[in-house]
């Protein structure tokens, strides 16, 4: 009984702090299947043109129903304690889903992302995967960038 | 004429599908080029013609990944210097962009890490462009072949930026590779980095 409700409060603190560990099978699925359009940021809590520009993150995913709003932290590379991730989670109060990417060697997985990536932060990448029509964008987006990349990958 | 058609179908599709223009790849010759170093003199890449090879590395005095590197940076010149194989920073990124990149900061940063090999600012960002690095720090190793420098290595240091976490040193193998007269096994890899700040970007 214990054990229960260990599992579901720990499954409700998870679920409250809105960001979850993902291993990269799962990953992919989130970013290459759904039914909506996937926009996924990748970023980290170091990478200042990262929190620059999450902002506009958090417009389409308040505004557009249309999509998903994923929001990739690379932290683990770095610092594998979750815990920057969550006190940025707090601060930003982002509503947007956050997962951590928890794997090692991104050398090995870079690619199976998206083969273009070169592992750059921040980058982008906006996915249809009715139409498997997919964009990705390297370096820092400017106001209005984002709309116009998800109208051309929507259609 | 259907003949026609289809050849010309053929041609759009090969010119759809040239990449992008990228900087130099595996085996590419690279030019000679002359930048200014931390110390105000000259460095050209030719000055090095009687190494074995230079560990060419993009890094900047900003990037928290670059932060993380540095003393695996100067690890490695101290290691592969005296086998001939040095390393050489160019700052791949605008001042205009980011004022903290700007000539006078990296001779301070120079100065506090006491770097002993060049720290090369590129104002204009041309030598840059010929390369194209993609993040900060990314590594391209010239191999010396008597008459040029070839680009021999493309990637990462390691396989992790948190030293703790490193069980492949991609640079170190690569270098050895060299050294051994062998054929680098790895010879591209990639890394999570800061991206690179381009002028007018």
């Amino acid at each position: 009984m214990s054990k229960y409700l260990f599992i579901c409060l720990s499954l409700f603190y998870f679920t409250a702090r809105g960001q979850e560990s993902v291993k990269l099978p799962e990953l992919q699925k989130l970013i290459n299947d759904g039914s909506r359009v996937n926009v996924v940021n990748f970023w980290a809590t170091w990478c200042g043109p990262c929190v620059k520009e999450l902002p506009f993150f958090e417009k389409v995913n308040a505004q557009n129903k249309n999509v998903n709003v994923l929001l990739v932290s690379m932290d683990y590379d770095l610092d594998p304690n979750p815990d920057k991730v969550k006190k940025f989670i707090e601060r930003k109060k982002l509503q947007s889903k956050v997962v951590i990417l928890t794997e090692e060697n991104p050398s090995s997985w870079i690619e199976k992302l998206d083969k273009n990536w070169s592992g750059a932060l921040p980058a982008t990448l906006v996915v249809n995967p009715t139409t498997k029509k997919r964009k990705l964008i390297e370096g820092e987006l400017k106001e209005g960038d984002l709309e116009k990349i998800i109208e051309s990958i929507s259609q | 004429m259907k003949k026609w058609f289809v050849f010309s179908l053929v041609l759009l599709g090969l010119t759809a599908l040239r990449p992008a223009p990228s900087g130099y790849q595996l085996g590419d010759t690279v030019l000679d080029f002359k930048l200014k170093n931390v110390d105000d003199k000259s460095v050209a890449l030719a000055d090095y013609n009687k190494s074995k090879g230079i560990i060419l590395i993009f890094d900047c005095n900003t990037c928290p990944m670059s932060k993380a590197y540095n003393s695996r940076i100067i690890a490695l010149h101290k290691k592969f210097a005296s086998q001939g194989f040095q390393v050489m920073l160019i700052n791949p990124n605008s001042a205009e962009v980011v004022e903290e990149e700007s000539f006078d900061e990296m001779k301070q940063y120079a100065k506090s890490h006491k770097y002993d090999f060049p720290y090369l600012y590129d104002e204009s960002q041309e030598t840059v462009k010929k390369f194209m690095p993609t993040n900060t720090p990314h590594v391209f190793i010239l191999k010396n072949t008597g008459s040029a420098f070839t680009v021999a290595y493309i990637g990462a240091i390691d396989d992790a930026s948190n030293p703790s976490k490193v069980k492949q040193r991609f640079v170190e193998a690569a270098v050895g590779d060299l050294l051994a007269g062998k054929t680098i096994a790895n010879p591209k890899t990639k890394a999570i980095g800061c991206s690179i700040k381009w002028k007018d970007s």
